[in-house]
């Protein structure tokens, strides 16, 4: 079996130079995160106070995969509510009255602001104090921008994570918190691993929904999943709990230095870890070296959008033998991403933000074997010989944790043997 | 401000854009905050384009609002001057844009280009996707085109079709060939497939073949005006209304070819005895309203259907719409509320849904079956095939996706049959579908039980009736219940037996 063992850190790339372009940026807005988010709270809807292009939006992106009766709905602004906002307040009353009257399985609303509610100065905290008077105790109404002026597709999870954590209870005893929505057969495996190693007092944020008891305090310790929380990092640590710094459970070697930083903190012996993590270790380590052949020696070109390029890009450099080119980020956000900056193998030119058509020269010029891009751009590379990876499907897949390590890697091998099968040359 | 959770139509801007996507030598400039380049993948994934559309968006951010967003707009149209070097500019602002006010075509304009610039005005608060594509391609044949003298030979120019069109790319083939048959040459088709130097000899046609009115129509009427084009009334969907095409062709241009029909095969397909079971299917009809009044006429005279509902999303359409409907003897549903549509499938309760894709999806989940007609498009709408809606083909494919949905006629009556066979039986769906059917789940069946209680007030089944109803294949209980139910309160009665069951199958009986 073809064992490719992580090869020495020379330097890493958390002090390398950070290319920052502005032009045009490619990517979805935050409201987007309503796509999964509405699926994993179970008891919330997400009403988008906004235009007819928001509701485009989340239909466009979600229209392919979706379409039962949504828990979201935009709540589209029309020429007369931009003419009075009090108006506009009294029209949203009435909007969420019909809402809640009509699906009274809603116990969280969550009132999404947009680029044109933004703009208009739509003051939605006030409209969400007001409606939660309104309808406590039985429905808990929160607010969060998903606006593109302020957020970039993943960071819509991060504005509605950090918008719940200021009202969830206090606490004084000692637990750890898991921050970060992950598939539910992902967060079960991850949950098991921890009581596995023995820790108990876990939550996760965000519950699947609202009855869940999740904690926070001076003895909170949190860990994110998800490389796309800044906020809510920020929302927790001022609420005194501490962040645990680690590499993305992406991988085997992600995830396992992400469960060890929680034993270090746990004071787990080494015993137990190595009990707990041995199997399926091997089963990851296995796993992804099968799906690694079709990878090993090839160059990869990151375009930003999810934030997941970096750990992505270590784990495709240092379990997959993939060599970057370059590993675009929308942002950079050093106590999140330095963990794995440290592990990615120097090399890739980092580059933070966007100017699309610059950035596309520069692909072209390098000529990847594998692209990880945005759906706007997969097909017209494709059509130049480019192969690529939708990044939007990184997001929407089980790929987190030791037990998907395989298939993260998979994911990224199956537009290569697609293209070895279909006899295109691969040139 | 209204609670919407699908849309049929896009903001206008996209609607721009499907113009400017078309098009070739064309370039959008876009003010339009970041985020909003998401409609991109609509071109490339559900038309699965391999380029990019030519389209430059802005993209701005918060942090850009205190600063200069005007200066942000310059700084991107001329990137794309210099980049993509178009013949032609268009400009405008997305919902969000449109409220900085920083006026895109004054800015446009000051910056001295030596290639057109046409500026938009789409009123995003008001208007919706067709306006967008609508009044983006007049703008573009006003700054345009010009005044020329006719072409020798009679020619006409195909107007209406766009990037992201329902069938259009096939529409355009096949009444292209049907002109050329005619010995009409075609001067332009435009928007798609249309540089900004096509447009610009527009006028040297002789009138101009009108495909889609919903994308095309002002610039028809400006043509008209202008350059003396007259243009065609008649939608060739369906084999009648393409025969009435061609004589309008005919008395425009002269024309006195035969034409040769050999290949229409709709027309005896629908007489064949196989069909006879299409007779009176209760259909409900529902898109935007030119393939709405097309089908409509379609489904009654071709398939011997009984349309029992219509409807169109766009407003614009609303008239014509209105008027065919009452032709019909039914009332119109004019709507872009998803949910309103849903309650009135249910109501109506039909054997068969004409459709967009979000119809198609009322049908999944009432067990009915659905054929889409009609954008909102989808990737499915864009088959590898030639499969155009227009022309003979066109009246060919209708009637096949059509017929597809459906149980077939010789499986239809087994089911009548032996509707308890554990394998066979009307739960499963038509054979022919395998898994894919789009099965009525226990759920939306026991729900179709459920609603309809509140249509029939007082009147009360009793359970041996409510049985024996259930025996009945699902493609027609909905239409028994009904007339069961109709039939037991016309005369007063507050219960239903299974006499009474069996006494309203006779009395409805033809």
């Amino acid at each position: 079996m073809n064992d490719l063992a992580p090869p020495p850190v020379t330097g890493g790339c958390r002090s390398a130079p950070v290319l920052k372009q502005r032009g045009q940026r490619e990517v979805f807005c935050g409201l987007t995160g309503i796509i999964w988010l509405h699926r994993k709270m179970q008891d919330a809807f997400f009403l988008v106070v906004g235009s007819r292009t928001c509701a485009h939006l989340l239909q466009s992106a979600a229209g392919v995969m979706i379409f039962a009766e949504p828990r979201f709905g935009t709540a589209i602004l029309e020429e007369s509510d931009l003419a009075g906002l009090n108006d506009a307040h009294a029209e949203l009353d009435r909007e969420v009255e019909t809402l809640l009257s009509r699906r009274p399985d809603i116990r969280q609303l969550f009132l999404v602001g947009s680029c044109p509610s933004e703009v208009i100065k739509l003051d939605l905290n006030r409209a969400a104090e007001r409606l939660t008077q309104a309808y406590a105790p039985k429905v808990r109404v929160l607010e969060y921008s998903g606006s593109g002026i302020e957020t970039t597709f993943t960071q819509g999870e991060d504005a509605c994570l950090a918008a719940m954590v200021p009202v969830l209870p206090k606490t004084d005893a000692r637990n750890l918190v898991v921050v970060g929505a992950l598939p539910d057969v992902v967060e079960d495996q991850m949950l098991g691993l921890l009581d596995g190693l023995g820790i108990k007092n876990v939550q996760v944020l965000p519950a699947r929904t609202i009855d869940a008891d999740v904690q926070i305090g001076p003895n909170t310790v949190f860990a994110l999943t998800q490389p796309f929380l800044g906020e809510t990092h920020a929302a927790l640590v001022r609420r005194g709990a501490r962040h645990l710094a680690a590499p993305f459970p992406l991988g085997e070697e992600g995830t396992t230095a992400w469960l060890a930083a929680i034993a270090a903190e746990f004071g787990v012996s080494d015993d137990l870890f190595e009990q707990t993590t041995e199997a399926p270790r091997r089963r990851a380590r296995q796993a992804v070296a099968q799906a690694a052949e079709a990878l090993d020696g090839k160059s990869v070109f990151f375009f930003p959008d999810s934030q997941l390029e970096i750990p992505l890009a270590r784990f495709l450099t240092r379990e997959c033998g993939m060599s970057a080119i370059e590993v675009g980020m929308p942002y950079i956000h050093d106590a999140l991403h330095g963990p794995d900056l440290d592990l990615l193998p120097a090399g890739p030119q980092i580059s933070e933000g966007q100017d699309v058509d610059l950035q596309l020269d520069r692909c072209r010029e390098a000529h990847p074997d594998l692209t990880v891009c945005g759906l706007g751009l997969a097909n017209p590379l494709e059509a130049e010989g480019l192969s690529t990876k939708w990044a939007i499907e990184l997001v929407f897949t089980p790929v987190h944790f030791y037990e998907q390590a395989g298939d993260l890697a998979s994911l990224f091998a199956r537009p290569l043997r697609r293209k070895s099968i279909l006899g295109v040359a691969a040139e | 401000m209204k609670l919407t959770v699908w849309t049929y139509e896009g903001p206008p801007h996209v609607g721009a854009m499907r113009v400017a996507t078309g098009m070739k030598g064309l370039h959008y400039v876009l003010h339009a905050p970041q985020g909003d380049t998401y409609a991109d993948l609509l071109f490339t994934m559900i038309e699965r384009r391999d380029h990019r559309p030519p389209v430059t968006y802005t993209t701005f951010q918060a942090r850009d609002l205190g600063a200069d967003t005007a200066g942000l707009f310059k700084e991107a149209c001329q990137d794309a001057y210099d980049r993509f070097e178009p013949e032609a500019i268009i400009v405008g602002a997305s919902c969000t844009a449109e409220l900085i006010q920083d006026d895109p075509g004054g800015l446009a304009e000051t910056m001295g280009l030596d290639i057109p610039v046409i500026p938009l005005e789409l009123p995003s608060y008001q208007r919706k996707e067709n306006f967008g594509a609508d009044e983006t391609f007049f703008q573009i044949v006003k700054h345009l085109a010009k005044p020329m003298e006719k072409t020798e030979r009679v020619s006409c120019n195909i107007i209406g079709a766009t990037a992201l069109g329902f069938r259009h790319r096939d529409d355009v083939s096949e009444i292209t060939n049907l002109l050329y048959e005619l010995g009409i040459e075609v001067n332009i088709c435009a928007p798609m497939g249309a540089t900004p130097a096509d447009i610009a000899k527009m006028g040297q046609a002789h009138f101009n073949v009108l495909l889609y009115p919903e994308t095309g129509e002002m610039a028809a009427r400006y043509c008209e005006r202008t350059f003396n084009q007259p243009y065609t009334k008649t939608i060739p969907i369906g084999a009648g209304a393409t025969w009435d095409f061609i004589e309008e062709i005919r008395h425009l241009s002269g024309s006195t070819n035969e034409i040769d029909s050999d290949r229409l095969r709709q027309t005896w397909w629908s007489r064949s005895v196989d069909s006879t079971y299409l007779t009176g299917k209760r259909v409900f009809i529902f898109g935007d309203g030119t393939h709405v009044k097309a089908a409509a006429r379609v489904a009654r005279d071709e398939m011997g259907f009984e349309v029992v509902g219509m409807g169109c999303y766009n407003r614009e359409m609303a008239r014509g719409v209105r008027a065919v409907a009452k032709d019909y003897g039914v009332e119109a549903l004019i709507t872009d509320d998803y949910l309103l549509v849903e309650k009135t499938i249910e109501e109506l309760q039909p054997e068969m849904i004409l459709g967009t894709q979000m119809e198609r999806h009322i049908g999944k989940r009432l067990g009915i079956p659905c054929a889409v007609i009609s954008a909102p498009v989808h990737v499915q709408d864009f088959p590898a095939r030639y499969s155009p809606q227009m022309g003979f083909e066109g009246a060919n494919v209708l009637f096949d996706t059509w017929i597809h949905p459906l149980v077939m006629g010789l499986e239809e009556h087994l089911l009548h049959m032996f509707r308890e066979d554990f394998e066979f039986n009307d739960a499963a769906g038509p054979s022919h579908h395998g898994g894919h059917a789009p099965k009525p789940s226990e759920a939306s069946t026991l729900e179709v039980v459920h609603s309809a209680p509140e249509t029939s007030d007082n009147v009360i089944w009793l359970s041996d009736a409510e049985r024996e109803l259930k025996k009945i294949p699902f493609f027609v209980r909905g239409k028994a219940r009904r007339n069961t139910e109709n039939y037991a309160s016309e005369r007063g009665l507050n219960q239903i037996s299974i006499d009474t069951l069996y006494e309203a199958k006779a009395h409805f009986a033809r």
